[in-house]
């Protein structure tokens, strides 16, 4: 990490305003973000989209220079940007913990972890940034609440165990999202997701070692853990993205090999990882309706609640105010700072000549 | 770890290393408030990397305490059972963060005195301190750039800035005199050689923070080192709400395994 920020910290002044070119950097985009089919055709000559998918059929990655359709590079900005405000906003209620962790191993644990989440969203911030968008405009997109990030994040952390249950569960959950983007056709994008899934996946073993400690703790440990499997399960399963039949979007992001695999599909593999750890962990699952089906091999789940996930994605969740509220403070309190860098830059610029 | 506040013993070697371990604790719990919430990304992942270091010395100090103690102590026992009057930090390390000017004033009054006490600590006698030292000299140099260089951005940026830096280093001054004194119960490892004296460090200390402050065009304040106590662990209002939060979990859980 020391390299990457004494990097970051020379170009900080530079790069904040007119976009870190990163170019080699960057799943919380639940299945949302596809663009409407018309589109595709709406842009470019038809010989130019065959020569396009051709690339795409033929495996080839996409680069920054590359010709692309006006949808493609749109569906992308979207997507990485929407993942890289999940990233930033994510590190809020694990942020939550940092002051309170309980031993001085978990307290620094935790901040590296919580300071690689941030990372994550430099890094994506600056893949969208091979796409022509800023990162000054993509933020103020989020601010200004025009743009998503991941429902997970608009959940409470009010006990310690729900540091355990963010590790194990939502970075298992977004780990299972981003292995398949490391193959994404798009260059940037798929190297900055081959980086952040080592991260997240030291992420998932820790949050469930977290677990692991509280499941063989004392028995209001035991209940602290059973408590957060019991809030964090469903809303897991939530990030995957609305079920297959209700996505009418998904099929240009498969055609351009964005995505490849179904919102379901991800979730089922999601499922059938994570159900035999709770096993082990001996906490139980929320779900009466969950059993192993013995002919295809699966966990069947029960109904998910799809209205708690539109009333959240709306911003009625428990915490969508304070995410955007704190996001909002940071950077309002943190203006006279950068205007600071700004000002102190440009007069040593006019001194310099 | 046990359920109850622990007692220190009065070997003048262990409270040497507790008060600077407990320095580096107290500083980088400040800096790590900041997480998610600076004013821009890259110093959220600036001042976690300043706060992971100091913590990195908190704990190797904790540990060598530890040995030196013999009375079966361990890191997490020194940090989170211990009652403030037992806790031995500078008050400068505690007081509350402020704005990211105050922030940034502090970690350059500390950090310009721990690069030259930390380059002297290289040389001890004591060859676990030394050790300790030769990796804690590389972390603080870089924790000195960082924010000596924010400390003439802000002095030199706008008039808003300008104002916030100077307010921030009138504010704190008053505590950073502590550091450049010895307590009683340190001459004899300072005359053996395993401590080094601090105040043969304040007037280069004092030369490096003249030179920043130039630099930047802020003003040292004229008022006197007037505030000190902390080593003795008599401490400010902020302390005891920062320990409720540093030591909440293994107070309301004692003895349970985290
Ligand atoms: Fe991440
Ligand atoms: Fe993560």
């Amino acid at each position: 990490m020391h390299l990457l920020l004494k990097f970051i910290d020379f170009c900080k002044i530079v790069s904040y305003f007119s976009g870190l070119n990163l170019k080699d950097v960057a799943m919380y985009t639940q299945g949302l973000t596809h663009e409407p089919e018309a589109a595709v055709h709406a842009v470019g000559d038809e010989a130019a989209l065959t020569r396009f998918q051709a690339r795409i059929d033929g495996e080839q990655r996409i680069e920054p220079n590359d010709a692309m359709p006006a949808a493609y590079r749109r569906t992308l900005v979207r997507q990485i940007s929407q993942h890289a405000h999940s990233e930033i906003v994510g590190m809020l209620p694990e942020g939550n913990w940092i002051t309170r962790a309980p031993t001085l191993r978990r307290k620094v644990a935790l901040l590296a972890k919580v300071q690689d989440e941030c990372g994550h969203g430099l890094y994506l911030y600056a893949a969208a940034e091979t796409l022509d968008a800023t990162r000054e405009q993509l933020y103020d997109d989020l601010l200004a609440g025009k743009a998503r990030y991941s429902s997970i994040f608009n959940y409470p952390t009010p006990t310690w165990a729900d540091i355990g249950a963010i590790g194990w569960l939502v970075d298992g959950a977004a780990l299972m999202n981003q292995i398949p983007l490391c193959r994404c056709s798009y260059g940037p994008y798929a190297r900055a997701m081959i980086r952040v899934c080592k991260e997240e996946s030291f992420h998932q073993r820790q949050g469930y070692e977290i677990m692991l400690t509280l499941a063989r703790g004392t028995p209001a440990q035991q209940r602290m853990a059973q408590d957060a499997l019991n809030r964090w399960w469903w809303p897991c399963l939530m990030m995957f993205g609305p079920p297959d039949g209700e996505s009418q979007h998904s099929d240009t992001s498969t055609l351009w090999k964005i995505k490849r695999f179904s919102n379901d599909e991800l979730r089922q593999k999601f499922i059938d990882a994570t159900v035999p750890q709770a096993h082990f962990l001996g906490l139980t699952i929320p779900d009466a309706a969950l059993r192993f089906d013995e002919a295809t091999g699966h966990w069947q789940h029960g109904a998910i609640d799809w209205e708690e996930f539109r009333q959240v994605l709306a911003g009625n969740g428990p915490c969508n105010n304070e995410r955007m509220a704190a996001r909002r403070k940071a950077h309002d309190e943190g203006a006279w700072v950068r205007e600071a860098a700004l000002a102190h830059a440009s007069k040593q610029a006019k001194r310099a000549a | 770890m046990p359920a109850t506040s622990i007692a220190l013993a009065t070997d003048p070697l262990l409270r040497f290393i507790l008060r600077r371990a407990d320095d580096a604790l107290v500083l980088g719990h400040r800096l790590s408030e900041w997480c998610g919430h600076a004013p821009m990304l890259e110093e959220d992942m600036a001042l976690a990397n300043i706060a992971l270091d100091l913590l990195g010395q908190a704990r190797a100090l904790y540990a060598y305490a530890g040995v030196v103690e013999g009375a079966g102590h361990d890191e997490d026992a020194y940090a989170y059972l211990r009652d403030p009057a037992d806790y031995l930090n500078l008050l400068l390390v505690e007081q509350p963060n402020g704005d990211f000017a105050r922030t940034i004033v502090r970690v350059w009054l500390y950090s310009a005195f721990m690069d030259l006490w930390w380059q002297r600590m290289t040389a001890s006698k004591d060859a676990q301190l030394a050790a300790i030292a030769a990796r804690a000299v590389k972390e603080v140099a870089y924790h000195l750039r960082h924010a000596a260089a924010w400390v003439v951005r802000l002095g030199d940026g706008t008039p808003e800035s300008h104002q916030r830096a100077q307010a921030g280093l009138a504010l704190l001054w008053p505590y950073a005199g502590e550091m450049l004194t010895s307590e009683p119960d340190e001459a004899a490892l300072i005359a053996a050689g395993v401590a080094c004296d601090p105040e043969t460090l304040r007037a280069p200390w004092l030369g490096r923070v003249k030179a920043v402050a130039a630099e930047a065009g802020i003003s040292l304040p004229t008022t006197p080192f007037s505030q000190q106590g902390g080593r003795r662990g008599h401490h400010g209002e902020a302390m005891g709400h920062l320990l409720a939060e540093l030591q909440y979990m293994q107070r309301t859980y004692p003895a349970a395994q985290w």
